[in-house]
Formats: structure tokens, sequence, C-alpha cells
């Protein structure tokens, strides 16, 4: 594989590349899919291809073949390709400096996923399922187990020759009731599954059966809840929705190319000014966010990056205040920063760009039962529903599955439709309680779109519940 | 590497009456130069060829793909599938592949938008910034050519192809953006220079603009709007899966909808992007979902007509879990220009653009996003200056309905939504109410 890489570089820089690199990638995916009792789907599917990036004057020229005898002829044409660019030239684009690199990464398993056999998985998303619509009122239950495993071959011209194997885990349930004017949906162990570096271990780890009853009687008691008091009140979030809070608000401001205005036209940009690195409050001081691809486990977690660049743990926010971002080889160059080692593509027919690692926030000293054991008046709120933030990053608004009163130090009544919103800098500023390591969780996001093509990218996102004081709560329509 | 055809052919012939099976076979040529900062950053192609094979053994079903298109490969993938099929349990609406059948007879391909060259696509983006180069433009052009076979085991094949090609992108001031979006099948159809101007003229016309309070406007809906509506009523609605489910809104045959409003899904349209026949080999024809207000149809795929002991409309998607939606949507068109909807507006809003959608609730279709790149308050008739994008929460159904939906445009074109280009042709809508729940300020 390594030798067709090579052929690849060699071609592009032939082509009169400055600096080239080619990925052989060969993937498998396997999906197992329950509805309701019975088996919905069981898709399988594998891939190999090449991608290479020529680098010349502003602009990357990329090419991506699923045919591996054409490689060198993918080298040419992605130098040609970015010769085109010239049309439309801007400043030229140089690569931070990092060591050329020989290695070989592989995740640890400790029981591969896919040699587990089909029938045992497809009875366990069967069984969960028929647990769940079992509940009387549930019209609807799914589960679903997801496994990846990525072999990649770098090869840089200045260098490289990386092998990695990585292999992804995970999956969930979902139960969902229907009233007579709106629907109502339980989620575990996360809206969209929870997914991590690892074999069926983690899987295991979930314990599916375990949780399929409870959830499906949570979701028919939400039917009759009352609505999500609307106003000013402490919120509460459980740790997989902080998770997807700082996915939205604090993951995605801190791409450096977003900041750059490089994905200004679709994700957007950022409401970060580089100007202000170092001394911006992003937070209190509670706050403490790290980009880390080295915590075991956790779903963004690997040797090197696609362009080569190890992996490594970067502060991004400390004691509150903005002092790091997410970058590659080109725009840390351009920002003067150190690269950051978080340029990932999705699948071998897409281009590098820069992608959140494990980003998540650093456990704090207290616990969920201190937290709502200390809260006068609030909402607790658990389990992503929806999700939407503007082009900058500011103004967000979540729905959660479901939503518990908090008075007077204890939890209350279940509530319904619960959602929040708020606007970044000022949300993270009223955290004032934050859970220790002991609920502390590494959850992984399998479905992040970004860039056109559009790319799916899996992140991590470590976080422990935390209370906000005063956030407008349940807004409605 | 095989013609297509022979390809499928080849494959089902390895699986042999072991199982009944469909197969497809996908090669995709795609082009996309992308442009931010005024200058092409990115610029990428992509040359890829997917088999995908579906088997069912005594009603045991698997689907597998690959991309290892050689033939001892190809040996493997077909014993796999056929292995991992047996070890499934019974899928009770397996409904079979589909019998033979005759497929429209439409080649919506354009072979110079297929053999499109980068320096092509890179000319438009030269065009679309050229049109005002004191701004900050960002965006692409792409080019796509994909060709399909599809056999299965009833005896039934169909081929097709299609192209599409899009300019797309935003020109920024200091404080504002304006965006333009134009898609069709035939390269040749975009003006990126057009779009370019367009996009830098809204960017210009809300630089300078004050923030509303929340509240409920009138609005002017442009046709990108209300293709994010489109998808999220064929997403969320018209999907047989979500009615079957009991998520979907739709009513067969009840008056749901302002009489003012009709929507199809037209395959057979000549500027339709896409194939005669869906993703099970199902032909496609022409399918009207809202008739003058009354919602007429739900979209099928094999399994949920199968469920619902009705016949496919060929809307399948493939093995998503998603279930069937319509790729061809037109919301159909009035004749009031876009200043004549804007003369009915005593005070309220324009909105060029919506951001971040997501559903709250799929039975009600309550929505959540934003406005972008061009928000701009309307007095008595014209517009009065830009307003700082809005965060809204609000019922695409009653947005649409009788009392709310008070004019349709004649402007219907492709218009991006959010999820993509080329699925939706819409016009622009002027509404009675649209409920803002935020600004920048929270």
């Amino acid at each position: 594989m390594f030798e067709t890489a090579r052929a690849a570089v060699e071609a592009a820089l032939a082509g009169g590349a400055v600096y080239a690199d080619a990925r052989v990638v060969t993937s498998r995916r396997e999906e197992l899919l329950g509805r309701n009792g019975e088996m919905e789907a069981a898709d399988r599917s594998e891939a190999a291809g090449v991608g290479v990036r020529a680098l010349i004057g502003s602009s990357w020229g990329f090419a991506a073949t699923s045919d591996l005898e054409a490689a060198e002829s993918a080298g040419s044409r992605a130098a040609a390709i970015a010769h085109a660019s010239a049309l439309v030239p801007g400043p030229d684009l140089h690569l931070a400096e990092v060591p050329a690199v020989q290695d070989r990464y592989v995740t640890p398993v400790v029981e591969d996923p896919f040699a587990v056999p089909l029938s045992e998985k497809a009875d366990l998303v069967v069984g969960v399922t028929d647990t769940m619509a079992s509940v009387q009122g549930i019209k609807v239950a799914h589960a679903y187990l997801r496994f990846w495993e990525t072999e990649k071959y770098l090869v840089s011209s200045q260098g490289h020759e990386i092998h990695q194997r990585l292999v992804e885990s995970g999956g969930g349930m979902d139960a969902t009731a229907v009233g007579e004017t709106e629907t109502q949906r339980r989620s575990y162990p996360q809206s969209a599954g929870d997914y991590r570096t690892g074999g069926y271990e983690v899987v295991r780890e979930f314990d599916l059966p375990g949780n399929a009853g409870r959830i499906a009687e949570e979701a028919v008691a939400l039917l009759s809840a009352p609505p999500c008091p609307s106003g000013e009140t402490d919120l509460i979030l459980e740790s997989s929705q902080l998770a997807l809070q700082i996915h939205e608000s604090v993951g995605h401001a801190i791409e450096l190319d977003r900041i750059l205005g490089w994905e200004a036209a679709f994700a957007g940009t950022s409401f970060l000014d580089l100007g202000e690195l170092g001394r911006l409050r992003y937070g209190s001081e509670l706050m403490n966010v790290v980009a880390d691809a080295t915590i075991p486990g956790a779903l963004a977690t690997f040797g090197y990056d696609d362009e080569g660049t190890a992996a490594q743990r970067v502060d991004i926010v400390r004691d509150g205040v903005w002092v790091g971002v997410l970058s590659g080889r080109d725009s840390a160059h351009l920002a003067g920063l150190p690269p950051g080692g978080m340029v990932r593509a999705d699948g071998f027919n897409r281009l590098p760009m820069v992608r959140m690692t494990n980003v998540g926030l650093l456990p704090g000293d207290s616990s969920l039962e201190e937290i709502i054991a200390s809260t006068r008046s609030g909402v607790l709120m658990s389990t992503n529903r929806s999700w939407s933030i503007d082009d900058k990053r500011l103004n967000f608004q979540f729905g959660c599955e479901l939503g518990w009163e908090v008075a007077d130090g204890k939890l209350g009544r279940m509530v319904r439709n619960p959602t929040y919103t708020g606007i970044t800098p000022r949300f993270w500023g009223s955290l004032d309680m934050l859970a220790g390591s002991e609920e502390w969780r590494p959850w992984g996001t399998p479905n992040c779109g970004k860039g056109q093509p559009i790319q799916i990218g899996h992140t991590g996102h470590p976080a422990s519940p935390a209370r906000f004081r005063g956030v407008r709560v349940g807004v409605l329509g | 590497m095989r013609r297509l055809e022979e390809l499928a052919e080849h494959i089902l012939g390895l699986v042999g009456a072991e199982a009944e099976a469909e197969v497809r076979v996908v090669s995709n040529r795609h082009g996309l130069t992308r442009f931010a900062n005024s200058f092409i950053h990115q610029h990428v192609g992509e040359e890829t060829a997917e088999a995908e094979l579906r088997v069912a053994v005594d009603g045991r079903v698997s689907s597998s793909t690959t991309s290892n298109l050689a033939d001892e490969s190809l040996d493997r993938f077909v014993a796999d599938a056929v292995d991992a099929a047996r070890l499934q349990p019974v899928d009770p609406h397996w409904p079979g592949v589909a019998p033979p059948s005759e497929i429209p007879e439409i080649d919506h391909f354009d072979p110079e938008t297929a053999d499109a060259l980068p320096a092509e696509r890179a000319e438009m983006v030269r065009s679309f910034i050229a049109a005002d180069t004191g701004l900050r433009a960002a965006g692409f052009a792409d080019t796509q050519a994909i060709s399909f076979a599809f056999a299965n085991s009833a005896g039934h094949q169909a081929q097709g192809r299609t192209t599409r090609a899009t300019i797309d992108g935003i020109q920024q001031t200091d404080t504002s953006a304006g965006s333009a979006h134009q898609t069709s099948l035939g390269l040749a159809d975009l003006d990126a220079a057009a779009a370019g101007g367009i996009a830098a003229e809204l960017a210009h016309r809300s630089a300078a603009f004050v923030d509303l309070e929340p509240g409920r406007y009138q609005v002017v809906l442009s046709p990108e709007c209300v293709a994010t509506i489109a998808v999220f009523l064929a997403a969320y609605g018209f999907n047989a899966q979500a009615h079957l489910d009991g998520s979907s809104f739709v009513r067969l045959d009840e008056p749901q909808f302002s009489p003012l409003l009709t929507i199809v899904d037209d395959p057979l349209r000549p500027d339709a992007i896409g194939l005669g026949f869906d993703n099970e080999g199902t032909p496609k024809r022409p399918l009207t979902l809202v008739e003058q207000g009354i919602t007429r149809s739900l979209v099928h795929d094999r399994r949920t007509a199968h469920r619902a002991g009705v016949t496919s409309t060929g809307h399948a998607l493939g093995a998503s879990g998603f279930g069937p939606v319509p790729v061809n949507v037109v919301v159909t068109p009035g004749s009031a220009t876009a200043d004549e909807l804007a003369a009915g507006v005593e005070r309220g809003l324009l909105i060029t653009e919506f951001n971040y959608c997501r559903i709250l609730d799929p039975r009600t279709q309550v929505v959540t996003g934003l406005t972008r790149n061009g928000t701009f308050l309307i007095e008595d008739g014209a517009i009065a200056g830009g307003v700082g994008n809005l965060r809204f929460t609000q019922s695409f159904l009653e947005a649409l309905s009788e009392e709310n939906l008070i004019k349709v445009g004649g402007d219907a074109r492709y218009a991006n939504s959010e999820f993509g280009p080329g699925l939706i042709v819409a016009p622009s809508l002027h509404l009675a109410s649209w409920t803002f729940t935020g600004g920048a300020a929270g």
C-alpha cells in the first residue's frame, strides 16, 4: 500500500506540486438496525481507494479514485487541479514544520466487533426493541449497532510513512410514544447513540437490555408530563447534553479554518478573533477545555492525523480564558501557531480538513447530587433532541428529550419539551458548578457535518454534569 | 472495468439461485472548486465506482456495498453477503424484489457538464468573484455525473445517468453577507457573474442593519427558505415510514394547507436532476403531494408499501432506515413578482436564507432555525434596510395554512435548501405571520 501511495505522491510532484501526500485507505463498516422486535437492516460496506493532495501556490488540488491501480494518474490529476486554481490565486500557502515520521498505530481492541457473530448482534437489537415495543404506548422502538475499521497508509513528499488501523464501535436505542398531538422520544445512551474507539466491549458496557424498559416508560410518561416552564432559571445539564453544547458552542468556534474564513459560505465563521487569543473570556473560571486526541477509548483518539502530525493534547480554554485552536499544518502556519494535529478526512475520497478531536470540559469537584441539592429553583435537562446555532457559533437553541423541575434542592416533576437558548460566552460565563471525574464520560459524536463536498466526522466530547445560572428555558414558537 | 450493466449482471450471476437479489452499480465523477477570501483554496475531483447488493434468503436479508470491483474480490463479496443474510432473523416486512416494469425514457444528462474541466469551474469562480472585487467572496462551483445500472433476480433491469452543476456562494462586507445559488443539469445554464452580482447586492443592502425585537412579523420568504420548508415536509411528513410510525402530520385527502399551495414530485420535468427509477428499480412518475391545499399522497418504497398494503411510488433511497423521500419536489409557483410580494407588506421582513434548521416536533412541524445572508425590514411595501439575523421557532404547517399564506411568487427555480442543491424547485412566499424567538443578543 505504501508503494501505491508513493507512486501517487511522485506523480503529483512531477506535475509541479511543491508538496504532496497520498492516503491509501481501506475500510469496512457494519450496521445493524432493529425495529419493534424485528430486523430492519443489516448493512455491510467496504471501500478502498487513494486520495492525493498537491499544493501549488494558494490552493490544494485533490484527486481521489477507487481504482488503486490508477493511483499514479490520480497524483497527476491532483497537480493539474491545483494548477487550474491559479486562475483565481491568493497568497501562497505554507505548511508548519512537523517531524517526518515513519510509524504505526493500532487502536487497542479487546473484542473484535467484526468477529462477534452477526446472529448475536442481531439478537441484541431485536431483543431490546422487543422490550421497548412491548411497553404500552410505545409506537416505534429502534436499536442500532455500528462498527468501523479503517486502515490508512499515509505517504508525504517530506518523508512521512504512517500506517494506522483504527476501530470504532457503538450504537444505541430509542423508543417513541405517539400522542394525539405530538410525539415523545427517549434515547439511550444518548440521541444518535454513543461511540468509542475500541471493540465490541464498548457495546457490552452500554448495557442496552438493562435500560430498554426504563427509557420506553419515560417516553410514555412524557406524553402526559407538563410542559417545561418558560423563563430564566438555573439550568442543570447532564453530561451527554453538555457534550453537544461543547461541540456546537466551543468545538466549531475554535476551528482555525472557520476563524480564517475558509468555511464562511457553508459551515460559517466564528465569533472568535485571533487577536483576542489568550485574552478573551470564554466562560467562568470553572471552564477548562482541552482538545485531546490521546484519551484512551475516546472516539477521536488516534496516532496521527491525516497529514502525519502526532496526536496531542492542546489547551483550548484555561480558567475561562480562550487560549487555543484546532488547526492543521496550513492554517497553523498562516496563524503563526503550532500545528495541532487535527486534520482528518471522511474517507479516501475527501480532502483532509480541520476536525475536532476529543474536545472536552475537564471535570470539576462537585457531583450531580450536590448540584441538585444546592439548586433552589431550576430545570435539569437530559439527552439532546434538537440543536441549532448560528453561523458564528453565538446564538444557540437546544431541545432535550427529558426535563425535571428542581425545587429546593430536590428533583420535582418530569417536564416535556424542555428547551434552552443563549449566547455562547454569556452562557459559559454562567457556569458555576461542575461535577467531578467520577461522572466524567467521553461521549462520542459520529455525525458531525462540515465541508464541501460534505464530510461526516467522528468527534469526542468528554463532560460531566454542570450547572448554569440564569438561562432562558422553555422557548416556545 | 466492465460496463456498469455488465457488472450488475455479473454480480447477479454470482448470487445465482441461492437468494433473491438486487444489484446497483454506481459510478460517480465529481469536481468541486471551492473558494474563500476571494481565491480558490480547495479544489477537488473524484472518480469512484461501487456496487451495492441486497440479498434475501428465505426472508433473511442483508445489504452490502463494495468499491472492490475486481472479479476475485466480487466472488468473496457475494459469498459474504449471502452468508450474512443467512445469519439474520427473518424480516417479516421483506417485500421481495421489484417485478419487471417499464422505466421512463429520460436521459437528464449533459455531456459537457460530465466532462467539465477544473479550469471551467475555476472560470466560473472568477466570474462570481469579479462581480464585486470590493467584497470577500466564498462558495463553490461543482459539476457531477452519475451513472447507474440496476438488475434483480426477477429479471428487472434499468440503466440511467444524470448530471448536475451548481454555482453557490456568498459575498461579504465587514458586517454582512449576501448569497446566491444556481443549479441546473447543465453547466452552460449557469451565470456565475449574475449570481455574484445578486450576492453582492444583498451584502451591500444589509451592511447597515438594526436589531429587531423578536416577535411575530409578516414575512416574504425567498425560494431558498421555501425549499428548506419543503425538505422538512418531505422528510418528516410525506415519508410513508414516518406516517406508519405515527410521527407524520399527513392526513390524506384533508385540507391541511392553503388552497394556494400545490406541491408535486416530478422526475419527468425536462430540468429534473436524477434518474427514471429509484434504488429498488421501481419506475418514477409524477406524484401530487399537495393539491390546492389538500394533502394527496405519501411517498413509498417497497418496504413501506408492503407494510401499508399499497404499491411503491418509486422513492426508495437505499438501506438507510430513514424511509422514502421525494427528491424532485416542485412547489408550484404563482404569478406574483418579488416586488409584488413585498408590496403587500405593511411592516415585515424579507428573509433570504435560513440556517441550521432543526425539527422540534415532526407532528406539528415546529422547527427552530436562524436567518442568514440577508435579512431585511419591509415597510410600506418597500425594503427599508437591513436587519440583524434572527432566530425563529415556527410550525411550518401553520406557516402554510389557509389563514397564513397570502401569496405565492412566480419566481420558482432550483433553490438550495440548507440540505443541498438540486432537490427542490420553489418560489417565494408571502406569509401573514412568522414567529421570531430571539435575536443576535439572545
